[in-house]
């Protein structure tokens, strides 16, 4: 009994596994086509693509970065803020998402510091 | 030649392969900046002055308003009103609310050295009927006004600075060293007041602050110190009545 319970744990994990690479494998694909398409300045298009990405994998933080970097882009603060937020709490050694979240806040800060009546 | 030519190439090659492998691109950015007041109701501004203090060597009420003139122009699709800079202080005290007496005209000191020195001058923000009258006179513009304290200030106490250092094989190192230091510069507190040309009402307000301090024995003039501090928060101030673009780049991951 015992035997065979572990072994449906051990097979659900080992098909777990591709499903998972799969699902990264498929966002990494709109991440990067979000990439080519943002360096022609198609910023709504690569949004598209990396919503895309961050739905077929949550725990992609490059989804989520590279998101941020798009609302900025457009001008949507609140939601650049929780992307960053989000990546961050993916990947919270990624010098690259700190340096990206650091330059935003710097701009944020920049338009909000002063106090307002 | 051929194999310098050789070596760069590949070299050239191997970095755009690293950037390529490690999957991240540096792209430029430019973030629009909504303008915090709506003042699409307006086609005019007329920076009307400021009650200004602190230093002696500057004026504050002069400068400021030459400065946001200047700025508005060229930042800003309102047309910037020419005018003379209105003599504020005088205009505080003699409108002082309920008529004013030798008492209240006391409590209002002619020179301003102290941010408590600019409460007696408050109320003349919240004076509609001046306002409505100023607005008036210039055909209903949005009139920036407010106070301005510009005053030099001295600190001291343990600063970290970066100090380059040579070991016995000659190798240079940069390392931080914390000292005593005795500094001194200016302090810049503007408070910027939005007044509707059309009613005399206060639309919005702005106070910043900003600092800089230099080596005791470094000597900076008043004038350069306040254009730097002013440098820092126009943006902010700009971005109040019309929208602004900061360039940047970001990296994005693969």
């Amino acid at each position: 009994m015992r035997l065979a319970s572990t072994i449906v744990v051990l097979l659900s994990f080992l098909v777990a596994i591709p499903l998972a690479a799969d699902a990264r494998d498929e966002a990494k694909k709109q991440i990067e086509f979000g990439i080519s398409v943002a360096q022609r300045g198609l910023w709504r298009e690569a949004i598209y693509r990396w919503e895309r990405a961050a739905q077929i994998d949550p725990t992609y933080a490059a989804a989520h970065n590279n998101l941020a970097i798009a609302y900025e882009h457009e001008g949507e603060l609140d939601k650049a803020r929780a992307a960053y937020e989000k990546a961050i709490e993916l990947e919270p050694k990624n010098s690259f998402i700190k340096q990206n979240y650091e330059l935003f806040k710097e701009i944020n800060d920049r338009t909000t510091r002063q106090d307002t009546q | 030649m051929t194999a310098r030519l050789v070596k760069t190439l590949s070299s050239a090659v191997l970095a755009a392969l690293a950037v390529g492998c490690s999957g991240y691109y540096e792209i430029p950015i430019e973030t629009p900046i909504r303008p915090k007041l709506d003042v699409s109701a307006f086609q005019r501004v007329l920076v009307a002055g400021f009650i200004s203090g602190g230093s002696e060597d500057v004026d504050g009420n002069l400068e400021t308003t030459r400065l946001l003139r200047s700025q508005l122009r060229t930042k800003s699709d309102m047309r910037v009103i020419d005018s003379d800079v209105l003599p504020l202080m005088e205009v505080a005290n003699t409108n002082r609310p309920g008529g004013g007496t030798a008492a209240d005209e006391s409590k209002a000191p002619s020179v301003i050295k102290e941010d408590e020195d600019l409460e007696p001058y408050e109320h003349l923000f919240a004076d509609t009927e001046y306002w409505k009258r100023i607005g008036e006179e210039y055909q209903q513009p949005l009139i920036v006004t407010g106070t301005v304290m510009f005053a030099p200030q001295a600190r001291s106490g343990i600063v970290q600075r970066d100090q380059e250092v040579y070991d016995s094989f000659g190798r240079r190192r940069v390392v931080p060293v914390r000292t005593y230091m005795e500094r001194k510069g200016f302090v810049l507190k503007p408070r910027f007041v939005f007044i509707d040309g059309r009613t005399g009402a206060v639309l919005h307000s702005e106070n910043f602050r900003e600092e800089v301090l230099y080596n005791a024995n470094q000597t900076s003039p008043a004038l350069s110190s306040y254009f730097e501090l002013m440098d820092r928060l126009l943006p902010s101030f700009l971005s109040t009545l019309s929208s602004q673009t900061i360039k940047g780049s970001r990296v994005l991951l693969q």
